[in-house]
This record gives structure tokens, sequence and C-alpha cells, in this order.
């Protein structure tokens, strides 16, 4: 089992800054990520999750300072990586890669898979340059490209080809971490499923560690070891894989896992819908961040923010949720405020609120 | 089969011709759409299944044609039928939601002229009456405070609600056939679980018939009750749903199901289709599937017709014909 922590984030914080008005001062920030604490050991899969705006994607640029986090701590094998220099930074950057969603959009079109991984190398001074074409027809068969390809430009390649080469231009340094920022998302089930195999298999042959990013919980129960579920910038549950799937814990999990749709006609199990969308991360809701679409909330959510913390001992390992009433929720001592299994009557009330609401700032004014 | 169909597809065939370059988007696609059913198409990109849903409705433009089959709606030829009565049968019998809600959705009109518009072609309704039939099916697809909304911009609307909105104006004449192409890939979860629930709902209350075109087993297994599986412009298997997931018969299905990472159950390894989708211009002209398949044999080189294997499932394969010249135990395992 992994044992040395390889990444260490502490109270990350990334606000983007909003610009408004005449002289064009900060009128706001967008809280992307708000505070979020994690560690991942060497050797083991860590997987972010959650819906798009969530934070997820912010998060691993701002662990690799792709855009500068506002506050808070990130350490690599125990140093610290956001006082470091730029030069420090870019040394750094040879041990945590990324592979980024889009293989369009992320290689440089001008330029072969020879010249792509060369300069990667150059920059990284890593293979003398005399075995470098050697070390690069390697990459390239290790990632499942042929060596008569080395001379082609991305365009001249499929999706899940050129996914290939991302994979392979991150390998070129051998890094320690790689950061798959939805990896796989773009390409189709039967590549998908080709690239999640090389993935892990390059896993076991480098020893590597991943980050994980995606939305997809199908692909993220298949490949992570440890899952972080975020919703709008904080972290709502953090745990083991099989823990998260068997015995989530916090009302937004179990929402986001019944939505999915199961490839098995013969399963329809019951569906928990949410009200209304996710909020704006600009003025985020005060005390638990989902108690405006919670069926669960009460006024205590309303003003007091969860703490992230293990609860309950039915289970071995690590499993920690920022909900006030996960325990009640689980025993059956607190109860659902509203319907929560029919998405007519969910509608419908909230159609009212709306409604109501209107007509109360109608009376103030 | 013993239900009424509503639509009737037969050896459709939709190419794009640009310079001396054919490409065969739909190369030959036949299914059928029982009345009040939901059909599922379903395939990977490039497999035609979009190209198929635009040639419903003829909204294939240049280069682009459909060359020949029959599309017949309700016993209606429509490759046949005149522009002006395509304009009837559009959005009024059958109607079609797109995937990206923002892109067809006009910017510059309001929710309401928007929904106007379709009540005033196909019912002659004037502003009055036209806008409160359209306060009435935002209601019906449940967006808050509908008076309000009306007379907002599409950009004021978050991403679900303005599919939502799209759900409305495709239903505002209460079409027989709905067309939904990837009504909910560019939604969260969450949201994807109520605009669902909210399109089968609507059609028990319509009594509507829907065609989902989706890339997603998933959204297949939860909405469908027949599926058409496409690959390379072709129909390569058609089922009940139970049968498909259960039972199915094509290789390529099977390879589609066994390649797909579940979240309701722990799987040991993943078993990938090897190699890409041909180019068009590398397309065999045997079985599409064969360079990826890992029974083909000889006689994969020569086309293999869409063939009823009882069990319930129409097959594209030669492994179940007396042709079959291949691995005579052949195992089709879906794990």
């Amino acid at each position: 089992m992994p044992s040395k922590t390889l990444l260490n984030v502490e109270n990350l914080e990334q606000h983007f800054p909003i610009k408004g008005g005449f002289l064009g001062r900060t009128i706001n920030h967008v809280k992307a990520v708000d505070g979020i604490t994690f560690q991942i050991k060497e050797g083991e899969t860590v997987a972010v999750v959650g819906e798009s705006g969530c934070g997820k994607s912010t998060t691993g640029r701002a662990i690799l300072r792709l855009d500068e986090p506002t506050n808070g701590k990130v350490e690599f094998l125990g140093q610290d990586v956001l006082s470091m220099s730029k030069d420090e930074m870019r040394k750094m950057r040879k041990d945590m890669q990324i592979i980024f969603q889009d293989p369009y959009a992320s290689l440089n079109p001008r330029k072969t898979v020879r010249q792509t991984l060369w300069e990667a190398m150059d920059i990284q001074k890593v293979v003398p340059r005399k075995e470098r074409t050697q070390k690069i027809i390697e990459l390239m068969e290790t990632v499942g490209l042929q060596r008569h390809q080395i001379d082609r430009y991305p365009h001249e390649f499929s999706g899940g080809q050129r996914q290939r080469i991302g994979i392979a231009r991150a390998l070129s340094v051998n890094p320690k971490l790689i950061i798959c920022d939805e990896a796989v998302s773009a390409l189709d089930v039967s590549i998908q499923a080709q690239v999640l195999n090389l993935l892990k298999r390059l896993q076991k042959e480098f020893g590597l560690t991943y980050l994980f990013i995606s939305h997809d919980l199908g692909v993220v129960r298949h490949i992570a070891d440890r899952i972080v579920v975020m919703y709008l910038g904080k972290i709502v549950e953090i745990g083991d894989t099989d823990a998260i799937f068997e015995n989530p814990q916090h009302p937004y999990t179990k929402a986001l896992l019944s939505a999915i749709p199961v490839p098995d006609p013969r399963n329809k199990s019951q569906r928990i819908f949410l009200r209304g969308d996710v909020p704006s991360p600009i003025d985020p809701p005060t005390g638990c961040r989902f108690h405006t679409r919670c069926p669960f909330a009460t006024d205590h959510c309303r003003t007091a923010d969860p703490a992230l913390e293990q609860k309950g001992e039915g289970y071995e390992g690590h499993h920690e949720v920022a909900c006030h009433y996960a325990l009640d929720i689980e025993s059956g001592k607190h109860e659902a405020q509203y319907e929560m299994y029919n998405v007519r009557e969910i509608l419908d009330d909230e159609s009212e609120e709306a409604v109501h609401s209107e007509q109360d700032e109608y009376t103030k004014s | 089969m013993s239900e009424d169909i509503i639509l009737d597809i037969n050896d459709l065939r939709t190419s794009f011709f640009v310079g001396d370059n054919e490409v065969k988007a739909v190369d030959g696609v036949t299914f059928q759409v029982p009345k009040g059913k939901t059909l599922g198409i379903v395939g990977e990109s490039g497999s035609g299944k979009s190209i198929t849903a635009l040639s419903i409705l003829r909204l294939i433009e240049e280069p682009g044609k459909i060359k020949s089959g029959s599309i017949k709606y309700k016993d209606e030829e429509l490759t046949e039928a005149k522009n002006a009565r395509m304009r009837q049968v559009r959005g009024n019998e059958i109607s079609m939601i797109f995937q990206e809600p923002m892109t067809s959705l006009n910017p510059t009109f309001t929710i309401g002229q928007q929904l106007r518009e379709s009540f005033k072609i196909h019912q002659g309704l004037g502003k009055k009456e036209g806008t409160k039939r359209a306060i009435e099916m935002l209601e019906l697809v449940g967006i808050p405070s509908p008076e309000k909304r009306v007379n907002q911009y599409p950009f004021e609307l978050s991403g679900g609600m303005r599919q939502r909105v799209m759900i409305a104006m495709a239903l505002a004449c209460k079409p027989e056939l709905l067309i939904a192409d990837e009504p909910t890939t560019a939604l969260d979860v969450t949201i994807q679980a109520q605009i669902l629930e909210l399109i089968k709902e609507l059609q028990e209350e319509i009594g509507m018939s829907v065609v989902m075109i989706t890339h997603d087993l998933g959204v297949v297994a939860e909405t469908c009750d027949y599926v058409a599986v496409m690959y390379a412009g072709k129909v390569v298997e058609y089922a009940d749903i139970y049968t498909l997931f259960e039972n199915p018969k094509h290789p390529y299905t099977v390879g589609l199901l066994n390649s797909l990472p579940r979240h309701d159950k722990t799987q040991d390894e993943l078993i990938p289709i090897k190699g890409n989708v041909p180019a068009p211009d590398e397309m065999p002209t045997g079985c599409r599937f064969a360079p990826r398949c890992p029974f083909a044999s000889d006689i994969c080189n020569t086309l293999p017709e869409l063939e009823s294997v009882g069990e319930g499932n129409e097959v594209r394969c030669w492994i179940h014909t007396d042709q079959w010249d291949g691995d005579k135990e052949v195992q089709l395992n879906a794990k």
C-alpha cells in the first residue's frame, strides 16, 4: 500500500477577480476554489469529481500554478510549491505533469510528434540529445503509437491517438505526479477504454501517481483509489472509492450518484432530484453551500458551515463528510424536509417559491 | 411487429459530396419506431446518428443529399413530400430537440417571441393568445415564474432551463414524434436526470413517440423501449432494450458494453475495442466493423445484411448465418 505523502494541499483558495465599473476596479470575486484540503500518497490515484463549476479543474491548475492560487499551501514531497521562484517552478514541473481534456487544443498543430516530445525533454534536460530519438520511439510504442508516425502532425491523428501523444509528452520527462484533467472525457467509449487501460498500465510500470479530475463517475470508479467530491468550491465528501460508491454520506453525493443513468434496463433505482441549479460562485450561499438544493437542509445548515470530518465507525479506512446531519440521516432520525423523488412536484415547488420570493420583494419595495 | 408503426425508415442513404468525393454518412439505415414508444439510436461519433435524424426532417443542406431509401411517416413518404408539406410537418407533427440549447435558441429574441412563432405559423394564433399558450408551455416544463420568463432572453437562463425551453418549444404543437438529438449531453448529470424524467412524463401525457439519439448507453437503458446500434453509417443491431443489454448479438454491441466503465458495480478490467473507426475514404467494402472485430473471418469481406436471428434481435453479422466460415464456437459475452 502507498505510504509516503506525495502531494499535500491545505486550505487552497482560488478567487478570480471580477473587474467592472468605469475605472476597471475589482468589484467582486468568483470563489472557484474556497479552502480545500487533501493529500495524495505516492502511487495512488485520487479522483476529484463534481459538476461543472465546482472548481475541480481550477484545483488542478492551481496545484501546478498555471493560475496563481489566492491562498493556501501546496507541498510536493515536503517542498513548498507556492513559494518557489519561476525557475524553481519550471524544474518542479518535471515531476508534476498535466494531461488536458481537449487533445485538439493542447497540442501545437505546427509541431510533429518528434518536435513536441523533443521540446519537452529539452526544457527539462532529461535525456541526452543523442538518445532522444530512441527515447521518443520508445515512448510512442509505450503509449500505443507506431514508430513510423514520428514525423506526423497532430491533425493526422484521431482523437484517441492525439490523447496518446499528450500522454507521451507528459511521460517524456519522467514525472512522479500526472494531473489528468478530464483526460478521457472527449473520447468515444471504445477509445476511452483503451486510454484508461493505458493509464492503468503506465501507473504500474512507472509507479505514477494520478490526480484524476473527471465528471464521469463510471470512469472514476474504475480508476480511482480515493475520491474527492466537490460542490461549489468546497469538498463535501472524501473517502475510499468503495466507501463513496457503496455508502455515500453526503446528500449531494447521494443525489449525484442516483442521477447517473444505469446501463441496465432492469435496474431502475430510485432517483433523487435536486431543486434548481448550482448557485453562483460569486456570492455562494452562507452556511453549507448545498443548503439551497438539499432536501434535508434546516435553519442550522443555512448559518453554520459544516466541517469535513470522519463520521460513524461502521466503515474502516478513510471517509470524511461535511454535513451536519450525515449520521442522523443514515439512522433515519433526520428526514427530508420536502419531496425529492417526484420531479413534477419538485418543479412545482420551485415555481411556487419563485412566486413567493417575488411577492416578498414587491411588499418590501 | 404487431404494434402501429409511426415511422418506418428503409434503406436510407445520405451522402455528402465534396469535390469528386462522396462521404456516405448514412449508408443504408433501416428501423421502425412503434407508436407511443421510444427508439434509441446509439453509436459513437461519426456513426451517422445525427445525420439520420436530420434526414428524417429533410434538414440536410448542400453539399449533402438524401440519395435513396424511404422515410415513411404514418403512410406518408417524406422523401417525396413537397417543401410546403415539410414545413407543416416540422415542429408541428415531428419536432426536434438539439444538443446545444444556446446555439439553437436565437439570442436576439425573447423566449416568448420564439415560442409564439410556432403557434403563429402552425395554428395562426395572435400575440395575446400565443403568449398565453407560451406561458402554459413553460409551466408544463417546470420553469419557475413563467410570466416573467417569457419576456427574458436566452442568456438570462441557466443551461438546464434553456434545454427545458427547447423542450417547451418542441412540444408546443403537441407533435406525434419527437426527435431528441443528444438532448442532455451538454448538461450536468443532476440536470440531465430532471430533463430525461420530464421528457418521459410529457411523452406519456401527450402520447407521442420519441427517437432518442445518444452515445450514452445509460441514457438508452433508462429511457428507451427499442434500440438501433449504428456503426459507420449502418445499423448493426436492432432489438428491444432487454434483449440488447442481456443478449447482444453483434460483436460491436458486445464491445461497446464491455468497454463501458460502470458506476454501479466494480469491474476488474475494461475490454476496449481495438483500433479506430476507419476514415470515410478507407471504409472497407465488406462488414464495416471487420477491421476492429476480434472474430473477423474471410466472409466478412462481403457485406452482411441486417437479418432477424430470432430471440428479438436483428443483426448485421455473418456469425449468426449458415455461411459463417470462422470460429464456430464464437462466444459473444457481454460481461
